[in-house]
């Protein structure tokens, strides 16, 4: 029987399910501090910014910039074997939060530092979608 | 002038490196430790303090003293500040031996990842690595696996901003191969043009094979006393002058910029105030190089050139043998041997004690050790000397 390997898909757990459940919905959802009104990212109990324990889930604009960006060559799991080479990008959210992600709609050659992006959501498994992001 | 010396490092140890199977990361600590302890003229009853820096396989714990045989020390403990523990290991070995909570202090990293059914990267950094709970599933999933891509996106932005290029991060591979070769320690010790480096296989664009750290099974220990202790023992001493830490924190914020700008921003100019030189004084740099990049964000930070200017500064050669600045003498992590921070910080040593033989800088009376450990998130820097001032 052959079988051709899949991409790690992350296990939603408790304190990440309005994240991933808002990824399901077309969504991207982060914490926004009731205290101090800043964003944050990946996800925590308490505000890095103002340390106050008054994160809540909001749905964040999805609309950032290309930070910078590696093409990935190396394999490092055979589920991105047939997907080298690959982009892994930060992205600057217009929330003041960096994101780690992939971009695509677009070939690597033609990513450039500074270009507007969107977030879209890829469907990963049964249960589990990702926000990407593309070309606004 | 007043003495200035925090402590002495008084021996070194430094394990064949690379592609040796079959022991563990304690069996190559022990051969290291005793390597220092014998070029101390000291033996093991002397040691009453082991500081352990952690591994990614954390499998050096504190009850390595056993494996050891080490009886009735009054300090022990592993730490992990990543690739800048060493700095950090220095800074608590000194306050302890100042403080007459341990004498003879023993620091020591190890590690044993490379087997012989593995590749380099796959050893160090391989899916098992990566957990899927949560956020943290993330990484994975976005085919974010270890510092590689990290790296390289630093780089990638560095590029960007200030114009920074390939042949820059060349320059750096090429000049510390040529150290290598001079270090009967080195692991890679071929020759190396820039045509070798700018055809050497991508890894994460713009990184390409030979901007990226080897990975070693080895050890490397060193025994630090007191300024007095070290007086009568069989090396000359090398003296701790200066030393700092600076953690910047949370990279994941867009008001935040460590890809371009480290630690050392901080540690650096704290530790050449302790010491009381400046930057002039430096007669040879060992920087942190767990990739070419490194090594020319640091020279930035610490002042060496204005930011961004650091590829231009290094393009005279001056990093390399005959240049006016040398750096990573004994070839660093990219051509020598992968032990954190105790790679600058065994060169540091030989560069300062006029042991280097044809790599030997020719001026080292003061000696700077970079540390940078996680992704640009951790930084240590120590001043080393042969003078206590």
């Amino acid at each position: 029987m052959s079988q051709t390997a899949t991409k790690p898909i992350p296990v939603p757990d408790d304190i990440s399910a309005p994240f991933f459940d808002g990824a399901r919905q077309g969504r991207l959802m982060l914490q926004h501090c009731t205290a101090c009104s800043k964003w944050s990212f990946p996800v925590r109990e308490r505000c890095p910014h103002c340390f106050a324990p008054k994160l809540e889930w909001r749905a964040a604009s999805g609309r950032g910039t290309l930070y910078t960006f590696t093409i990935m060559h190396q394999v490092m799991n055979p589920g991105f074997a047939s997907s080298v080479p690959y982009n892994v990008a930060q992205v600057d959210l217009e929330e003041g939060v960096r994101m780690v992600s992939n971009v695509i709609g677009i070939s690597n050659d033609a990513l450039k530092v500074g270009m507007k992006l969107e977030a879209v959501f890829e469907d990963v498994g049964e249960n589990v979608s990702l926000p990407k992001f593309r070309p606004a | 002038m007043t003495n200035k010396s925090r402590g002495a490092i008084v021996g070194l140890g430094v394990t064949p490196m690379g592609k040796i199977y079959g022991r563990r990361s304690v069996d190559f600590a022990a051969e290291a430790i005793g390597m220092a302890l014998e070029d101390a003229g000291l033996t093991k009853a002397d040691v009453d303090g082991l500081l352990i820096n952690a591994n990614i396989p954390n499998d050096m714990d504190p009850r390595t003293q056993m494996v050891l045989g080490l009886e009735n020390l009054s300090l022990i403990s592993v730490m992990n500040a990543y690739g800048s523990t060493a700095g950090s290991m220095m800074q608590y070995a000194c306050m302890a031996i100042r403080e007459g909570l341990a004498n003879v202090v023993v620091i020591v990293y190890a590690d044993a990842p490379l087997s012989p059914t593995r590749g380099a990267g796959q050893s160090y950094a391989g899916p098992h690595r990566f957990p899927l709970g949560g956020m943290t599933g993330l990484r994975a999933a976005y085919g974010n696996f270890g510092a590689n891509p990290e790296y390289a996106m630093a780089a990638r932005r560095h590029m960007h901003l200030y114009g920074t290029t390939e042949d820059h991060f060349g320059m750096i591979a090429v000049g510390q191969r040529k150290w290598a070769q001079m270090s009967p320690w080195a692991q890679m010790r071929k020759p190396m043009t820039m045509e070798d480096h700018h055809a050497s296989r991508w890894i994460a664009e713009p990184l390409r094979l030979l901007d990226c750290c080897l990975v070693s099974n080895g050890a490397v220990a060193v025994v630090v006393t007191s300024p007095e202790r070290a007086r009568d023992l069989k090396q000359p001493p090398v003296h701790v002058l200066g030393y700092a830490q600076c953690a910047p924190g949370d990279n994941l914020r867009t008001d935040r910029h460590p890809a371009v700008e480290t630690g050392a921003k901080y540690s650096g100019p704290k530790a050449f105030q302790m010491a009381g030189i400046t930057l002039n004084d430096i007669g040879t740099c060992q920087l942190y190089d767990c990739y070419t990049y490194t090594v020319l964000v640091s020279l930035e930070d610490y002042g060496f050139c204005k930011k961004g200017e650091g590829g231009p500064f290094i393009e005279d050669g001056k990093l390399a043998p005959g240049g006016s600045l040398p750096t990573n003498t004994g070839g660093g992590q990219l051509s020598g041997y992968y032990m954190w921070a105790f790679t600058p910080l065994s060169e540091a040593v030989v560069q300062a004690r006029g042991q280097g033989g044809e790599r030997q800088a020719p001026r080292n009376d003061y000696v700077l050790v970079s540390g940078n450990g996680g992704i640009l998130n951790f930084h240590s820097t120590m001043i080393l000397s042969r003078h206590t001032s």
